[in-house]
């Protein structure tokens, strides 16, 4: 009980962390490269008034930077505290990308961002227009090694683990960093980034309309945002088939979770809109949902890009189904138990200097190795995460990401024939959909980590067996302070935020 | 032929990048608006992560229980021969 309430409290502070981080990036991402693309636009026509536009955006951007800064820093600090046991066993991978991210990230974003705020005037345009383009190039690049580590967690690739070491160690760098899992990741994380950065520029110029305030520097600056968030919510789009083909790959449950898909099929539609059962158990025979609106093939397409595709559902992954060559989970819990028999033997048979035995029982190891994880879960049900909170996170971030990409349409296709003024309810919409795309990157988050329950590391390192042994007492503290603190930031950034907005886009 | 002469490094044009980039920061500092009350924040916020967090609260549970890596991996190991 003690241990599981450790384990949930332990998630739950990492959870709040991941989150409130997440609040700050996507517009740090997106803002920063809508800013380059406007101080192109003015030193490539020389009008003075986009150097203002560029200025008046730089200080949002800073405000958001400022606030946010440090705010990761805290998931390595309950890395190494709450999570002692995953820090140990992952250092050897996880240590080459995050050192790469922190020298990145304090190197290129330090010098280039003090050119980009203080050297307007003192650099010559063009070395300025460099720093700020290195100043987008370089966040994105730091998010780049962040998901690297993040990708190698949902699919393992490029090591071996060392059992004398209990670590898993890097065979391949290149594995690491080309995971398929890691770069389809990337690009859709930074791809809803672009998206938030288009919808913050977007909906602030969308306010100044309606109060019909700064109305030339608004309309110009909606024309970069939607045209940027247009083009970003398409390769949005495909950026996130391209992530849940990797899903389906390597992650069928979360797929089937993402879907609500309890009975596997050929040709499986996809639910576009839909109440999951809430009396549905795993195994019965009753309705996958109270009621939906299906859309035919599309999950077999978007799997496996094949409309006949097989996708299995939740049954089929846990009882298993020979005809589809699908293990049943108590036979990987099964082999897993070996895995974790054969490695107390060798490990016994080490400390007492048998080598041939101890050799013998590192064969067993590897040969059930790849079951090694599910040799901790008690139960096959371990393996299915919250169907609930996957299938209706993944099916906002959907319904949220189809709405932007309308959004950017209409407000660009308005703009391009001047009538956009007079579209009132089409700016309000344009503002309140700030908001939405924050709860869509955050959606997005709790598909791609509560999906991936109960793994802390894919198939071999369950959440259980990551924590350290630490009082719950003193993770439910800090959760607390946590919470506090980032409530505390993200107020001041949306206070400093208003009163810049307020203040216009003269002023900067 | 001084050596530096020879691949042409002016030790004048360097003094003077130098000082340029050095008042590029003080200007900008000085002439700071928004930017002070987030120079406070960030300030504030390495205080209490750092100074105060890092330090009461998010001691480095392996680091500080045990001294060796020898010692380290085989508590590890051991957390996953006995399942905890």
């Amino acid at each position: 009980m003690e241990d599981t309430l450790l384990v949930d409290w332990s998630r739950a502070q990492f959870a709040l962390t991941a989150l409130y981080h997440w609040l700050f990036v996507p517009l740090t991402l997106g803002l920063s490269f809508i800013i380059a693309i406007m101080e192109t636009i003015y030193v490539k026509t020389g009008n003075i008034v986009w150097k203002e536009i560029t200025k008046f955006w730089m200080t949002l951007f800073a405000i958001n930077f400022a606030i946010g800064l440090a705010t990761g820093i805290i998931m390595e600090f309950e890395f190494g505290t709450n999570w002692s046991n995953y820090s140990w066993i992952v250092g050897d991978i996880f240590g080459a990308p995050l050192a790469i991210e922190g020298i990145m990230a304090f190197f290129m974003e330090s010098t280039f961002f003090a050119i980009m705020f203080f050297g307007w005037d003192k650099v010559s345009k063009k070395m300025h227009l460099i720093s700020t383009w290195l100043v987008a190039i370089g966040s994105n690049l730091s998010a780049l090694w962040i998901l690297v580590a993040n990708g190698w967690m949902q699919h393992p690739t490029g090591m071996k683990f060392n059992v004398d070491t209990a670590r898993f160690e890097m065979e391949s760098f290149w594995d690491v960093v080309f995971n398929p899992t890691a770069y389809s990741k990337f690009l859709h994380t930074i791809g809803s980034g672009y998206v938030m950065g288009s919808l913050f520029v977007v909906g602030i110029s969308a306010y100044y309309l309606l109060k019909n305030k700064d109305v030339v520097k608004a309309k110009k600056s909606i024309v970069v945002g939607a045209t940027f968030g247009l083009i970003t919510s398409m390769f949005l789009i495909l950026s996130g088939d391209e992530s849940a083909h990797q899903v389906a790959q390597h992650q069928p449950v979360k797929l089937a979770a993402m879907e609500g898909l309890y009975h596997g099929h050929e040709r499986a539609s996809i639910v576009a809109i839909g109440q999951l059962n809430p009396e549905k158990e795993i195994g019965d025979h009753t309705p996958e949902f109270t009621w939906s609106l299906e859309v035919p093939y599309a999950l077999s397409i978007l799997g496996f890009h094949d409309m006949n595709a097989f996708v299995p559902g939740i049954n089929e992954l846990v009882y298993g189904d020979k005809e589809k060559g699908i293990e049943p989970a108590k036979d990987k819990i099964a082999k897993g138990k070996i895995a974790i028999e054969a490695l107390k033997n060798y490990k016994a048979a080490k400390k007492i200097k048998e080598d041939g035995k101890a050799q013998e029982y590192l064969a067993t190891f590897r040969e059930y190795e790849q079951y090694f994880g599910y040799g901790y879960l008690k139960d096959e049900k371990d393996i299915i995460p919250n169907v609930a909170i996957t299938f209706y996170s993944f099916h906002v971030m959907v319904g949220l990401g189809s709405w932007f990409l309308a959004l950017f349409f209409f407000i660009l296709y308005f703009s391009m024939i001047n009538k956009l003024e007079s579209k009132r309810l089409l700016l309000w919409s344009a503002l309140y959909s700030i908001p939405l795309g924050y709860v869509a990157g955050e959606m997005g988050w709790i598909v791609a980590e509560v999906g991936r329950q109960p793994w802390a590391i894919q198939d071999m390192l369950p959440v259980g067996m990551a924590t350290s042994q630490l009082s719950v007492g003193a993770v439910q503290l800090t959760f607390w302070m946590f919470a506090t603190i980032f409530t505390a930031l993200l107020i001041a950034e949306v206070k400093i935020m208003f009163t810049q907005v307020k203040k216009g886009m003269e002023e900067h | 032929m001084d050596f530096r002469a020879e691949i042409g490094l002016n030790m004048n044009s360097i003094k003077v990048a130098f000082k340029n980039i050095v008042f590029l920061y003080i200007d900008g500092f000085r002439n700071m608006t928004t930017g002070k009350l987030l120079w406070k924040i960030i300030a504030f916020k390495f205080i209490v992560f750092i100074l105060i967090m890092k330090v009461f609260f998010f001691p480095n549970y392996l680091n500080t229980t045990f001294t060796t890596d020898e010692e380290k991996s085989s508590h590890v190991i051991q957390n996953l021969i006995k399942g905890k």
